[in-house]
């Protein structure tokens, strides 16, 4: 059974169709790729998932249940398993917290452990995530934007989640360090068995962690499979068009963009399977 | 092995930037920085945030804001010293003889003018058009960035333009007066990745027909090779490395060009996948 299903999700904002029909399944273990570019309606899928929105229709099954079908206490439950890292290290922490209550927050929320118990795991946090516990009670500003990312990820990590949505997580962040934080998703993932959903507009970067990726445009998923296979052979007109559009850091590489033009999009074509897992809506 | 054409010395350089120093109090923001453009020339600049890139820019165009002061060095342009200016002569040579195209488009255009008042502001402020020229001008300058329907766009504010039109009508107003440098930092950060390749486009095709020599500002290493001729290197306000781009890529000297380098996500094992053989 998949960890994460989404199924036949729908958003809709006024006349404004954000998600639309949008289904895909997470494996446990997995980093599932989310890409798109600005209002493709990749965050808002990632918010769904979490309910941190209410979709129009659809649902979407952690472990099986319907999360939209939970009552209070169930949700809060649910809440400790999957939990989100937000693209914006500055935007994200609250500037007047220490790092040290930053991490400890969700602990209190959940009213889970004490005093010096909570202090401990703290540390043990703050390690994990490759930051010095010498710098706890410091603030925010005082971080770098990685270090400040690391603290996201220690507060996101703090209830023992098994799923996170990581949002753009490095793409505030300059190339050296976006590696860095890479290294450390990797890292972290592979300890503590995690399952991502790794949503960007980075093709680059998505290559490099994903195992499989979807493709968004328009609020649909217009292509879905192995990385490889769809980075070797793309079907979609969309995907083609983003891939071509890469930037490639090598001054002999030919470059030969794909433009899309609108003829080129069968809106109404339904997902079909290419070849192994790999599907496109062509 | 250097490839004759892109290491050549440029003989007449069109700007030169000699032993440049900008500091804010104490420390260097800008360090002992020297680089030439030649005619036609584009030059990538490429370091990571606060590594002195867009301080460079805003020393060449005097627009360092107090407490950063110019505290030493030289910038020839043709010959003539800008730094030893007055604010008025100063003031020609912004836009017309070169010019800045920034990140932010939403933020550099004035929200409350229309596109075409601020092309055409640009083209009366330096006298290059009259009050009548100036909206035919305007309106030929969005069709040559391509904008659509230019006769309609013209009377049009930025917020109703997308993000890839409104960084083209900013190089529509950065080109107004045929400046002979464009100065463009990080001109396609803020884009989408098909946005992107389509200004990058337009700035190589833009660069050819106005015979344009082009300082481009960037963290992206992608963005650079497939534009820069030659690349220079900026680390904490210092020059690390300057060479043709296939040097840079191919045989860096400097160990933070190679940190750069192997920073890129490339081809590398990638992350187990449950139900999928490794790749």
């Amino acid at each position: 059974m998949p960890l994460v299903e989404v199924d036949h999700l729908v958003k809709q904002y006024a006349r404004i169709t954000a998600v639309d029909e949008v289904s895909f399944a997470i494996e446990e273990g997995e980093t599932f790729g989310l890409v798109g570019e600005s209002g493709s309606g990749k965050t808002t899928t990632g918010r769904c998932i979490l309910r941190l929105l209410e979709p129009t229709s659809g649902c979407v099954r952690f472990r099986g249940e319907n999360i939209f079908e939970f009552g209070a206490s169930r949700l809060r439950r649910m809440r400790r398993e999957m939990q989100i890292v937000f693209q914006d290290p500055y935007a994200s922490l609250n500037p007047r917290m220490r790092a040290r209550q930053i991490v400890e927050e969700p602990l209190v929320v959940h009213r889970l452990g004490w005093g010096a118990e909570r202090r401990e795991r703290v540390v043990e946090l703050f390690r994990l995530v490759g930051l010095d516990p010498s710098h706890l009670d410091r603030y925010p500003d005082a971080f770098s934007g990685g270090q400040r990312q690391r603290i996201g990820l220690a507060r996101a990590l703090a209830l023992e989640p098994s799923f996170l949505v990581l949002d753009e997580p490095v793409s505030a962040l300059d190339m050296s360090v976006q590696s860095q934080v890479v290294a450390l998703l990797a890292d972290l993932q592979a300890r503590l068995k995690l399952t991502y959903l790794f949503i960007s507009h980075d093709l680059r970067l998505v290559e490099h962690v994903c195992s499989r990726v979807a493709v968004m445009y328009f609020g649909k998923i217009v292509e879905v499979g192995p990385t490889a296979s769809i980075f070797a052979s793309p079907q979609h007109p969309y995907t083609r068009a983003l891939l071509s559009a890469i930037p490639v850091p090598d001054p002999d590489a030919k470059r030969e963009r794909i433009v899309l033009h609108a003829a080129d999009v069968n809106r109404t074509a339904e997902l079909r399977e290419i070849s192994g897992g790999h599907w496109a809506a062509v | 092995m250097t490839d004759p054409a892109a290491s050549r010395h440029p003989a007449a350089p069109v700007l030169s930037v000699e032993h440049l120093t900008t500091t804010f109090g104490n420390a260097a923001a800008v360090d002992d920085v020297s680089f030439e453009i030649a005619e036609g020339e584009t030059l990538g600049l490429v370091g990571e945030s606060g590594s002195g890139k867009s301080m460079t820019a805003l020393s060449i165009m005097r627009l360092v804001q107090a407490p950063g002061r110019i505290a030493g060095g030289r910038v020839l342009y043709r010959d003539r010293d800008l730094l030893q200016l007055s604010e008025d002569e100063m003031r020609a040579v912004r836009g017309a003889e070169i010019s800045l195209i920034f990140q932010e488009p939403a933020t550099a255009l004035n929200p409350v003018f229309t596109i075409g008042d601020q092309i055409a502001e640009a083209l009366i402020v330096h006298g290059r058009a009259s009050k009548h020229d100036a909206r035919t001008q305007a309106v030929d300058l969005l069709r040559s960035v391509r904008i659509p329907n230019p006769e309609s766009r013209i009377a049009g504010y930025p917020h109703q333009l997308s993000g890839g039109q409104r960084q083209r009508a900013m190089i529509a107003i950065a080109l107004a007066c045929r400046p002979s440098v464009v100065i463009a930092d990080e001109p396609t950060t803020a884009l989408d990745v098909t946005i992107q390749a389509e200004i990058l486009d337009l700035l190589r095709e833009m660069k050819s027909a106005f015979n344009l020599s082009l300082l481009l500002i960037t963290h992206d290493l992608g963005v650079i090779a497939g534009t820069a001729d030659r690349v220079a290197v900026m680390r904490e306000g210092r020059l690390v490395e300057i060479g043709p781009v296939r040097q840079i890529f191919h045989r860096p000297q400097h160990a933070y060009t190679r940190e750069l380098l192997a920073a890129i996500p490339g081809p590398s094992p990638k992350l187990p996948v449950p139900g999928h053989a490794a790749r």
